[in-house]
């Protein structure tokens, strides 16, 4: 069977998705089939068509100024429109000369973390799931307290509500440098915890599952709060988390992990 | 104990500088190890403490290329911030009695940093990044570090293009740093076989967060830092003049009203995209005017020659501590020699 290497230029590696619902994770590896070339190409990627799946890049789901004036309009416009659409491009870019493909974005990142020793894919795969994920770990309204599911499973493993914030902006102070903070899932303990990560390490590659992310580059608060970091994490905590992501997070992981006896109904 | 210390020494007040400053940072006066310690008849506890020491040059010298802002913001908030942090961290330990490149080793544990690391390797990377600059900077160096550049990268131009690279791939947070290298093997009784000046070379290296090489016992000539917020000043810089310029088009534009609409279009996509730069090609382009405007290639050459005056003496240290050994062997030998020919000498 032939292998014709397609140039990134005729994969739709940029697919703008319309306002998607809250908090649902998407992976979509983005696959394109090849337009005919007018150089006459056209005979041999007929002939021999592999499709190759790049990725694109997710809208937030939210207008960019929806988060003013916690995090403002720039930010949103530089952050996203710039730093995560070059970890994308990137990350394609990369792709095109490595045979790693056909992965879910998930996939690809525990495949390039490579237990602890990243391939070269793995900083940019990595930053470009994190920060879907951030998005939509944003509300506009948000804050306040999580609900129901979410709330009580803070309460078991972290007493109350505000240890586990406490703990959360702590971690958060305490991270040097550039990385993630994260509420995480943990798989083998069956609880929930907070987990700071450097440069663009994610809970996915422990086999945890993370439901709520802050970004902790300089980049994500720097123009608007400058080096007052308490004051991002603060804000983010009670005007920016979206708790309904997180319950829908939580639910999902519930398939996944058992957080206590099943309740059997009694005929 | 540690922290009424440091009271102490706040409530001692500036004014006792001068009553207080140890002969000895007159006889060594290198920049990085200025230290003061502060003493009052009335206030018991001696207590040294780092400074923030300025930048060598006024904080709007090194406009347009780094405004004051930046330097304000990045000198007095964040290199403040740090020394403050240090000071606090080591007050009472037995870090505090030493020098500001001890503590950094010290501190560093070999791999596992301890928590004064960050902000005393901190403290030292920005003092190192401030004096590696000057007003009117740039241009090439000469003599003997030019000499070194060539002989180890081959030219100026494919050095540039080496240290642009590694801070460009720097993930993360970090510096960019050229050092000199004095290839020296750290086990035990081994030496380098053929010691020599040549052996010694010019390597650039990149390191993250606030680790310096210092820690590799290299000795650093050159450092750029890389933190996402020395480009975040870059670009505010940069905007400017995009948007000058953008001003300057929209008059030409109702000028020119006979180009087709089209043409005009993409000019201002392009120029729009030039306003938002690539993050690469920010940091890039960042690196290039620190190294076009702004290095100063006359610190990096006295740098220089510091580290190879170290290099000799140690070359000459271990020549001699050789020497000795070589004396000692033989003598040694002697005396197994007569003994062994004892043993010989009996049926086995």
């Amino acid at each position: 069977m032939g292998f014709h290497l397609l140039s990134p230029s005729y994969c739709c590696g940029y697919q703008p998705s319309p306002p998607i619902s809250h908090g649902l994770l998407r992976f979509r590896p983005v696959t394109g089939i090849p337009k005919p070339s007018p150089k006459g190409q056209l005979h041999q990627s007929r002939r021999a068509s592999k499709v190759l799946a790049y990725y694109g890049i997710t809208t937030p789901p939210y207008k960019l100024d929806a988060l003013e004036p916690y995090m403002s309009q720039r930010t949103l416009e530089l952050h996203w429109g710039k730093h995560h659409r070059d970890y994308v491009d990137s990350l394609n870019k990369q792709l095109v000369k490595s045979p790693l493909y056909g992965h879910t974005m998930e996939e690809l990142i525990k495949v390039t973390y490579n237990n602890g020793n990243p391939l070269p894919e793995f900083n940019n795969a990595a930053q470009v799931w994190n920060h879907d994920f951030f998005w939509e770990s944003m509300q506009s309204g948000g804050g306040k307290l999580p609900q129901g599911g979410v709330l009580q499973q803070i309460e078991k493993d972290f007493d109350s509500y505000s240890n586990f914030r406490d703990t959360f902006v702590e971690s958060a102070m305490a991270l040097f440098g550039s990385g993630w903070v994260w509420l995480v899932l943990r798989t083998e303990e069956k609880k929930l915890s907070v987990v700071r990560t450097s440069n663009a390490i994610c809970p996915l590659v422990w086999g945890d599952i993370p439901i709520i992310a802050l970004d902790m580059w300089e980049h994500a608060y720097y123009l608007d709060y400058k080096d007052d970091r308490e004051k991002y994490i603060n804000t983010f905590m009670d005007n920016l988390v979206s708790w309904h992501a997180a319950t829908v997070r939580m639910l999902r992981a519930e398939a996944f992990v058992n957080l206590g006896e099943p309740k059997i109904p009694v005929a | 104990m540690g922290g009424a210390s440091l009271l102490s020494a706040l409530a001692c007040g500036v004014s006792s500088s001068s009553i207080g400053a140890p002969p000895h940072s007159f006889l060594c006066p290198t920049p990085n190890r200025r230290r003061k310690s502060r003493r009052k008849v009335r206030c018991a506890p001696i207590t040294a403490q780092f400074e923030l020491k300025p930048p060598p040059y006024p904080l709007d010298s090194l406009e347009p290329h780094m405004s004051r802002e930046t330097l304000e913001h990045h000198w007095g908030r964040h290199h403040r911030g740090h020394v403050d942090s240090l000071n606090a961290r080591i007050a009472g330990t037995q870090l505090e009695e030493m020098e500001l490149e001890d503590v950094v080793v010290a501190s560093y544990n070999k791999g596992s940093p301890l928590p004064p690391f960050v902000h005393a390797a901190q403290v030292w990377n920005h003092d190192f990044f401030w004096r590696s600059m000057e007003p009117g900077g740039g241009g090439k160096p000469s003599g003997e570090l030019m000499g070194l550049i060539e002989r180890d990268f081959g030219s100026f131009e494919r050095m540039l293009k080496e240290f642009k690279e590694a801070a460009s791939t720097q993930f993360g947070s970090g510096w960019a740093w050229l050092a000199y290298k004095a290839n020296r093997l750290d086990v035990g009784n081994a030496v380098n076989p053929c010691p020599s000046e040549k052996d010694n070379k010019l390597v650039i290296a990149k390191t993250p967060n606030a680790v310096n090489p210092l820690v590799w016992d290299y000795s650093p000539l050159l450092a750029v830092d890389v933190w996402e917020v020395c480009d975040f000043s870059f670009l505010f810089f940069l905007s400017f003049f995009v948007f000058f310029f953008l001003k300057l088009y929209s008059g030409w534009q109702r000028a020119c009203t006979d180009l087709p609409l089209m043409f005009r279009c993409k000019f201002v996509l392009f120029v729009q995209h030039a306003y938002y730069l690539d993050y690469e090609n920010r940091r890039a382009d960042y690196v290039s005017i620190f190294m076009e405007k702004l290095v100063s290639w006359d610190i990096v050459s006295s740098r220089l020659h510091i580290a190879t005056a170290r290099a000799a003496e140690r070359a000459r240290e271990d020549e001699r501590r050789r020497r000795e050994d070589d004396v000692e062997i033989t003598n040694r030998e002697a005396v197994e020699m007569y003994v062994d020919s004892d043993n010989d000498s009996e049926p086995e």
